[in-house]
């Protein structure tokens, strides 16, 4: 692998930059692994470097049916945070938050780590106790969380409406100073990368349509470049989760459901933090680019066909507007939905299936872009060792059975 | 943006309906029989399918019925809406009670 520095990006300037080899290798699939993972999002991708990287296996594929970086790793509205209100969640995305905090030196890519601060809004008595519940509770796990008055709150957005006359007037909220923003494509691409130079075969354009199972255990895949058999089984697919559980004989707690999003025009900086309001549902960060990003939250029908209904954004616009007058007349530049998997609690899957050797990570939603490391590495752990991590024991998918649901449905009041 | 058919009022837009989810999902009778797997698989397992999905509307900004259609997740498309007690038009979906129950 050509490491990437300041030294080695002055030298290939000098030719156009056209020496650059190719991130990573475009391997044809073997006809079997010691371990194969489906999905190459960002979580599928973690999952095969920290196999890796703590476990020294290297007998891995990751197919993934498009390209990498194409599925919701790279769609997402980019918030990292770790401020959940549960302890089992707090864990977890704080474990996230840290391996995040060291990834572009351990990747050797930046991934344009931002810890601008992420801000939610309360917006009436009841949301200001809750608030403020919220940040006692995420701080006695040791995770940095402040509750915010509302001129602390105009003094880091000039911008922001406090008028007392709004419908949904600003009594206060919250900020986690280490929360932020980063960049999704890197994300996934410095995974591949670093993953392909351990060893791993990322395997692109590799559909899985059909699961071989026989005696409860998984015996083999069939794709569109053929057979693969492995050991282990990990699936990774976000949205189609249940479609993939479906084929191997299982049933999940998922439903599949839009999620939207939407970028104006460029901008001058002018808004240096992450923004989030649950009660009129808008979150928003301004890109590097200068654009306004903008999410909302998802429609309420199971579907699979990457777009949403108009009505969302226009809600998702009209609070917006709420918070910014003089955002009036900005023109939207682009708007797209993707697939997520919602699971009843608001909280992820991860861990062992019916099938012995077939393990799965899903159910992240509105919201897994901000665990991806930490999901990779105790995922990894749970294929390697056959156990869950520590971490991930109390989302295994047998806690619906047990009533141990962990309801994160206000995760800070809105799910990202 | 949905236009749905409700089997009462007609075409109306998507903002006038909550959604209920998948039709399939029938409360079992005796749910002091069933084991925690069975019950758990009735209140949060859904089938989540790609394709020809039967889910359940509520007008609830219009007529506060509510009924099945039939639609599908892909397109989008909605070939058939029917009211909450009765079978499917074409009898080929079992989603009445008591139907489910045997
Ligand atoms: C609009 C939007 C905004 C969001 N905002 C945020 C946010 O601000 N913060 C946050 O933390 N999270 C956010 N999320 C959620 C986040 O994007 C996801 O939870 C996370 O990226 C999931 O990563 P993943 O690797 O599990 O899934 P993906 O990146 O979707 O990867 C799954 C991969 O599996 C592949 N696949 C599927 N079926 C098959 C098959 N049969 N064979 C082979 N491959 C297959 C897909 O092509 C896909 O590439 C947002 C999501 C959306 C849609
Ligand atoms: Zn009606």
């Amino acid at each position: 692998m050509t490491r990437y520095s300041a030294l080695n990006l002055f030298q290939k300037s000098r030719d156009g930059h056209k020496g650059w080899p190719e991130a990573w290798r475009k391997p044809a699939p073997k006809s079997s692994y010691d371990i194969v993972i489906v999905g190459g999002g960002g979580h599928g991708l973690a999952t095969a470097y920290y196999l890796a990287k703590n476990y020294g296996i290297n007998n891995i594929a990751v197919l993934e049916k498009g390209w990498i970086g194409g599925g919701n790793t790279g769609r997402n509205t980019t918030i990292i945070r770790s401020n959940y209100l549960w302890n089992e969640s707090a864990h977890l995305y704080e474990l996230s938050l840290k391996l995040y905090e060291k990834l572009s030196q351990e990747l050797n890519f930046n991934i344009m780590l931002s810890q601008r601060g992420v801000i939610n809004l309360a917006h009436s008595q009841s949301e200001m106790h809750e608030v403020t519940r919220r940040v006692s509770a995420i701080r006695l796990n040791g995770i940095d969380s402040e509750v915010l008055t509302p001129d602390q709150i105009k003094s880091l957005i000039p911008i922001i409406n406090l008028s007392s006359k709004s419908r949904y007037p600003i009594l206060g909220g919250s900020i986690q100073r280490r929360g932020g923003v980063a960049r999704h494509d890197a994300v996934a691409w410095g995974f591949a990368r670093a993953a392909d130079n351990l060893g791993i075969d990322i395997i692109e354009n590799c559909e899985v349509l059909s699961v071989s199972t026989s005696n409860g255990i998984v015996r083999s895949l069939e794709t569109t470049r053929g057979c693969i058999g492995a050991k282990k089984f990990g699936f990774v697919v976000s949205g189609h989760s249940s479609v993939l559980a479906e084929k191997a004989g299982f049933r999940l707690p998922i439903c599949s459901q839009p999620l939207q999003a939407l970028v104006s025009e460029p901008l001058k900086p002018f808004f240096d933090v992450v923004l989030m309001s649950g009660t009129v549902h808008v979150y928003l960060s301004q890109s590097d680019k200068g654009e306004l990003v903008l999410g909302a939250g998802t429609d309420k029908y199971n579907s699979y066909s990457q777009r949403g209904s108009l009505s969302v954004i226009e809600e998702m616009m009209s609070a917006s507007l709420e918070l910014f007058p003089i955002l009036s007349r900005l023109k939207v530049m682009r708007m797209w939905g993707r697939i997520v998997d919602i699971c009843p609690d608001a909280s992820p899957i991860i861990g062992n299936t019916p099938l012995r050797n077939l393990y799965i990570n899903c159910g992240w939603g509105t919201g897994g872009f901000k665990a991806t490391p930490g999901s990779g590495y105790v995922f990894a752990h749970n294929i390697a060792t056959g156990e869950p991590h520590n971490l991930a024991a109390p989302f295994s998918l047998d806690r619906f059975a047990k009533g141990k649901l962990i309801d994160e449905h206000g995760a800070a009041a809105v799910a990202h | 943006m949905l236009n749905i058919p409700c089997p009462w009022c007609g075409l109306r837009s998507e903002v006038e309906f909550s959604s209920g989810g998948e039709s399939e999902v029938i409360r079992p009778l005796d749910p002091l029989k069933k084991s925690d797997h069975e019950w758990s698989d009735y209140l949060f397992n859904r089938t989540n399918k790609k394709g020809w999905h039967v889910e359940r509307w509520y007008h609830i900004h219009g007529c506060r019925k509510w009924f099945h259609i039939e639609r599908n997740t892909i397109t989008h498309e909605i070939r058939s809406s029917w009211p909450i007690t009765e079978k499917h038009p074409e009898g080929n979906l079992s989603v009445s009670y008591s139907d489910r129950e045997q």
